[in-house]
């Protein structure tokens, strides 16, 4: 991956920016978590695959701004950088983990959801909580919320859209696996079928191709998208519009389990920490953009 | 020994799923069309295309050697690049390019990517054939005053075809696999509806269903394969009796 400084520069400056205007708006909630009383979670008591390691499993590359942000980490996840980078850092502290007991491996997506034993302890990778989903794996309570972006070149025909209506006859894809893609064929529901890709980077090709009109993804993944990986394949990005649609339940991501595996509630318990010292706030206003200059679509 | 492990039941339940298998069904079949339309689109082609290239590499003597270089160029190269490359480079590389009259239908350009691949194949499968013809048939055809290429025509290449047809079929059931490729560019065929239906579930019992659906092609064609090879083979017997 080949990217300048100049870009670098470009988004973190936005990332900055956006953090300020999210940080003015954070509530003051006190957070539950979901908690096996019966489970304890002293250190020597944690269900580990290896005793005294947190094995931490992330996608085979990991992208800004979840992980590895900065020219010279890319693709880092020990340099604890990114929201979930950082996220995984400070669980594992409260969890009694030293840095050095927290080990990466990579998986794809079909090995963290293969029925069988795993070999690690948690999969964090951006994994949206379903229903369906839960009944083959558990998940974590959710560590994010975010809304649905729509990433675009200048010029095309999404260009402008105010309702979601505007958008019925345009070209529309996205990553398989995501909520982005369900949000088109469910909320959206475009008359021209969405198309699906094997990631993100194939569904930006086929942007600059011209045959996609725009491609949804999450807003910190637009972000990063307009910022970086658009500018790199010598076209301008531009996120068009963020969604606030009534119809969509709101997209959480958990991290991902093994069925059963009693150590969730380990993680929620810490998670639920986090959350009342206010350091997932901190780390969201730190690493991800909210979108307070994008145009919201509500209906 | 599979059914009786402790694990069984969740693999039963994440690849075999009777519940699954009615709920993606109709969906993977929605795409299954289209595998069906590029597939039928991509194989005429390739069989036209591919026996140009044998014929023209079946020619003989130094004014045609300029010719027989490219075609086997193009052959060696084309064999050994890999077909998704090829899908990527053509589906999103040609489009990128934004000249003027060319197509960017990815649907287009999957089964062009196609064509290309499998008629290098194809080509080396019928130049089998023409070397399988006894020499004398060509020098008897032009003995009688055809050209090199009406004697391919009209003598070498019936003949050829006739020996090779098994092999062609062969092609063709692996052909109507390699269609689900064209998956990379986004285009909505059986395998992506597949694969999108489990990315959202989890669940692996889609992939059953598409397969049901390729074996129900894939099978028949195996089996006329058996079939056609043992009537010529039959045939022959008789004629040399």
């Amino acid at each position: 991956m080949f990217t300048t400084n100049k870009t670098w520069a470009r988004l973190l400056v936005m990332l900055a920016a956006l953090a300020l205007l999210a940080g003015a708006c954070g509530g003051d909630d006190e957070e539950t978590a979901t908690v096996d009383e019966d489970v304890s979670c002293a250190f020597e008591d944690l269900n580990l695959v290896t005793a005294g390691t947190l094995t931490v499993a992330t996608g085979e590359t990991v992208f800004p701004p979840w992980m590895g942000v900065g020219d010279d980490v890319f693709d880092v996840p020990e340099s604890k950088t990114g929201f979930e980078g950082a996220l995984v850092y400070e669980l594992a502290a409260k969890m009694g983990f030293s840095d050095d007991q927290v080990v990466f491996v990579r998986t794809g997506f079909d090995a963290a959801i293969a029925p069988g034993p795993k070999d690690w302890d948690f999969n964090i990778q951006q994994y949206s909580i379903t229903e369906t989903r839960e009944e083959v794996v558990d998940f974590s309570d959710p560590y994010y919320t975010t809304r649905q972006a729509l990433v675009s070149l200048p010029g095309t025909a999404v260009i402008g859209v105010e309702t979601l209506a505007d958008l019925a006859d345009t070209r529309l894809g996205a990553a398989i696996g995501t909520t982005s893609f369900d949000f088109i064929e469910d909320v959206i529901e475009p008359n021209i079928e969405a198309s699906v890709y094997g990631d993100n980077v194939d569904a930006i090709a086929s942007l600059v191709a011209g045959q996609l009109d725009g491609i949804l993804v999450d807003l910190p993944t637009a972000y990063f998208m307009t910022a970086v990986q658009i500018p790199e394949q010598g076209a301008d990005g531009v996120i068009v519009a963020q969604f606030e649609a009534e119809a969509q339940d709101p997209d959480e991501y958990g991290m991902l389990f093994a069925e059963g595996n009693t150590l969730v509630s380990c993680v929620n318990a810490a998670l639920a920490e986090l959350k009342n010292d206010g350091r997932i706030e901190a780390l969201e206003a730190e690493w991800l953009a909210q979108g307070g200059d994008v145009v919201t679509i509500s209906e | 020994m599979v059914l009786t492990s402790e694990a069984w039941p969740s693999v039963q339940r994440q690849f075999f799923s009777w519940f699954h298998f009615r709920e993606s069904f109709p969906q993977v079949l929605s795409g299954f069309w289209l595998d069906i339309q590029m597939f039928l689109v991509a194989e005429v082609l390739i069989l036209v295309f591919a026996l140009v290239l044998a014929m023209i590499r079946s020619l003989r003597g130094p004014a045609f050697f300029p010719l027989r270089a490219i075609v086997v160029t193009y052959i060696d190269l084309i064999r050994g690049i890999p077909m998704l490359l090829l899908i990527l480079l053509l589906g999103f590389g040609v489009p990128a390019l934004q000249l003027a009259g060319v197509p960017t239908s990815r649907i287009f350009w999957g089964v062009a990517a196609l064509v290309i691949s499998y008629s290098a194949y194809t080509a080396e499968v019928y130049r089998a054939g023409i070397e399988s013809v006894h020499e004398s048939q060509r020098m008897s055809a032009r003995s009688i005053g055809l050209t090199q290429v009406q004697a391919l025509r009209f003598v070498i290449v019936p003949q050829a075809i006739r020996n090779v047809i098994p092999a062609l079929l062969n092609g063709l059931v692996s052909l109507q696999k390699d269609v689900a490729l064209v998956f990379v560019l986004g285009v909505r065929e059986g395998l992506a509806e597949a694969d999108i239906y489990n990315a959202r579930t989890f669940n692996y019992t889609s992939y059953i269903a598409a397969a049901v659906l390729f074996l129900l092609i894939s099978v028949p064609i195996a089996r006329f394969t058996d079939w056609y090879t043992e009537r010529d083979r039959r045939r022959r017997q008789a004629m040399s009796s």
